[in-house]
């Protein structure tokens, strides 16, 4: 997705041509249906199974493949293996929210700062340190998970694993996201607000708070919403770096109890709950970035969708 | 870009570079030292007594000693390295080819005729990047296990329905790879297909070539680096995939490299060896990863 950032958006394409030319045969500009079903194929293919997961989290026997009457035992009913019941279920859970705030507060800030700074500061220290981040953005994850597990075993041994480790830890990982779509963003506003600003008396500091940090909040608000939802979805990190059972968030408890373990819809329960989170996290950010680039807004909602998902 | 440099941003360096100070920190103290102490411990020995790792922190004492326990684990005889890491590339080359032949005409179809519909398109496409991979690798498991819904299906059809699914089939864990990655493939390839100037096909076609040849020397052409940067997005994370088999087989007959990264980091006295590994992977790794970042750096430069 980096690649795509820095451009600018294309002017609205248009789907269909203004003239319908009549060519002797077949029509040049005929819908191509087979494209469309296949389109359609590949929708169903992508969110049926989802649907059905989610169907069975409410499934009133343990079957994942027999429906057998509705129920919420899963979430709630059950005495032992519910979500609500189940110590190491809610904890995931609890833990999985920590873990998604803490991350999106430290990280936010931080790489919003770093975006303006080495996108203003223009030197071989900004450009070597803006390489760095784009190289943190395509790094496989394992490798700097084991990484990261081994500087917090073996070297600074003062961040803890658990908690402190996984947020550090995700801190870094997802620092790329606001300092890609922010720089992007302050590419296309340019200098000349700013400087408008500054002719007009504002100072530089000023400048940056009233005129350049409103005129962002679209890519800071988006860059949010994709850290938050990113951290819910996260899992090889944190399984890296978690300890106990008590600092587990939800990703790594579906991962270790899928075989053995833990079965039946109890789990699904807890995806379903992970996918509510997130989906909650992109309607919000959905609405909030339309709202937010309310004066700009030429394509309607789809600059928000691509908008929140990084494009 | 250096339009605007001028002497008025010079009087600020010390804000720009405190503004920068915090992001340039975490990325040297968590990104950039991590790799060094991972050369540390690739390089240093272990307590025989404990099995524990003891890291070298001085480059000219490091060892090779992990490095040729790792080397004959991959080449050697009775090596299990070299197993995993072929199939880490077939497994990564399949499910990428598989990816990109899926989401090629969606992205295009979306791009081009999304019309009136493409907001609700745009809406079904990005869904599943929303939903967390755990729940989509539960999502199949539970469709694949032996009285699941793809196995009744199948019998209902006449076909054998007591499949295995999820006992160590390669072509389960490719599945997983490809239904896990494909979002990212198609929104990378719709985000390039719908920056291309329209006009160009327009002009394609009124200048007489098939809607056949007009696709392959107009819009095949104009894609490529969409296809480029689909085929990164999902081979890199797929090469450092090591949940998606363990979730969808789990037999040793599906392991790829990262599995052997994370066993060898677990077994005691063996963390330098994984520590070799992972430096060999993010070697190899290393060429593809800078392409891709000097042409994004490349092409953001192009557009500011």
């Amino acid at each position: 997705m980096a690649s795509t950032i820095g451009q600018p958006a294309a002017a609205p394409s248009r789907a269909e041509p203004v003239v319908q030319r009549r060519l002797p045969g077949r029509n040049p500009w005929r819908r191509p249906w087979g494209m469309e079903g296949f389109t359609w194929l590949y929708i169903i293919w992508s969110i049926v199974p989802i649907a059905i997961a989610v169907l069975f989290s409410f499934n009133k026997g343990a079957s994942q493949a027999t429906w057998q009457g509705f129920s919420t035992k899963w979430y709630i009913g059950n005495q032992v293996t519910s979500v609500l019941h189940n110590p190491s279920l809610h904890h995931a859970v609890i833990q999985t929210l920590i873990l998604a705030a803490l991350t999106t507060v430290i990280c936010v800030p931080i790489g919003v700062a770093f975006a303006i700074g080495i996108d203003r500061w223009r030197s071989r220290t900004s450009s070597g340190l803006n390489f760095v981040m784009i190289f943190s953005f395509v790094i496989p994850e394992l490798l700097l998970a084991v990484a990261l597990f081994l500087l917090v075993t073996q070297a600074l041994t003062f961040i803890k694993l658990g908690t402190p480790a996984e947020t550090a830890a995700l801190v870094v990982w997802n620092l790329s996201w606001p300092a890609i779509i922010v720089r992007a963003r302050l590419v296309s506003i340019g200098r000349s607000y700013e400087e408008a600003a500054a002719d007009l008396g504002a100072s530089r500091l000023g400048a940056i708070r009233r005129v350049l940090i409103p005129m962002l909040m679209p890519a800071i608000f988006a860059s949010a919403v994709l850290v938050f939802a990113s951290t819910v979805d996260d899992f090889v990190i944190v399984e890296q770096v978690s300890s106990t059972a008590n600092t587990q968030p939800m990703s790594v408890l579906i991962y270790s109890n899928v075989h053995g373990g833990l079965s039946g819809p109890s789990l699904n329960a807890l995806a379903t709950i992970m996918l509510v989170v997130s989906l909650l996290a992109a309607l919000i950010g959905f609405v909030g970035y339309r709202w937010m680039s309310r004066g700009e807004r030429t394509k309607g909602g789809a600059d928000a969708l691509t908008g929140i998902a990084g494009i | 870009m250096a339009v605007h440099q001028g002497t008025h941003d010079r009087r600020y360096r010390g804000l720009w570079m405190g503004l920068t100070l915090p992001g340039a920190i975490a990325l040297l103290v968590l990104f950039v030292a991590p790799f060094y102490v991972m050369l540390s411990v690739a390089g240093g020995g272990i307590n025989e007594f404990f099995q524990t790792v003891v890291p070298v922190w001085n480059p000219l004492h490091w060892s090779s000693w992990n490095l040729s326990a790792v080397w004959h684990d991959i080449f050697g005889h009775g090596s299990f390295i070299g197993g995993a890491a072929v199939r880490t590339l077939i497994y990564t080359a399949i499910a990428t080819a598989i990816s990109l032949a899926i989401a090629y005409p969606v992205a295009y179809f979306v791009s081009r005729y999304g019309g009136r519909r493409k907001t609700l398109f745009l809406v079904l496409l990005i869904a599943p990047f929303w939903v967390s991979y755990m729940m989509r690798m539960l999502a199949w498991i539970d469709l694949l296990q032996q009285g699941g819904f793809v196995n009744s299906a199948l019998s209902f059809f006449g076909l054998p329905g007591n499949t295995d699914w999820l006992g160590g089939k390669s072509v389960t864990v490719i599945l997983g790879l490809v239904y896990g990655y494909i979002p990212y493939v198609i929104l990378v390839l719709y985000a390039f297909l719908d920056r291309i100037d329209q006009s160009l096909i327009e002009a394609a076609r009124d200048l007489g070539l098939s809607r056949w040849r007009t696709f392959w020397h107009v819009t095949l052409r104009l894609s490529k680096p969409a296809i480029i940067a689909g085929t990164f997005i999902t081979a890199l994370p797929m090469l450092g995939d090591y949940f998606t088999n363990q979730l969808m087989s789990g037999a040793p007959g599906t392991t790829m490299i990262g599995n052997a990264i994370e066993g060898l980091l677990e077994a005691p006295g063996e963390t330098g060896q994984g520590a070799v590994l992972a430096l060999m992977v993010l070697v190899v790794l290393l060429i593809p990863m800078l392409y891709y970042v000097i042409s994004t750096a490349r092409s953001s430069r192009d557009y500011a």
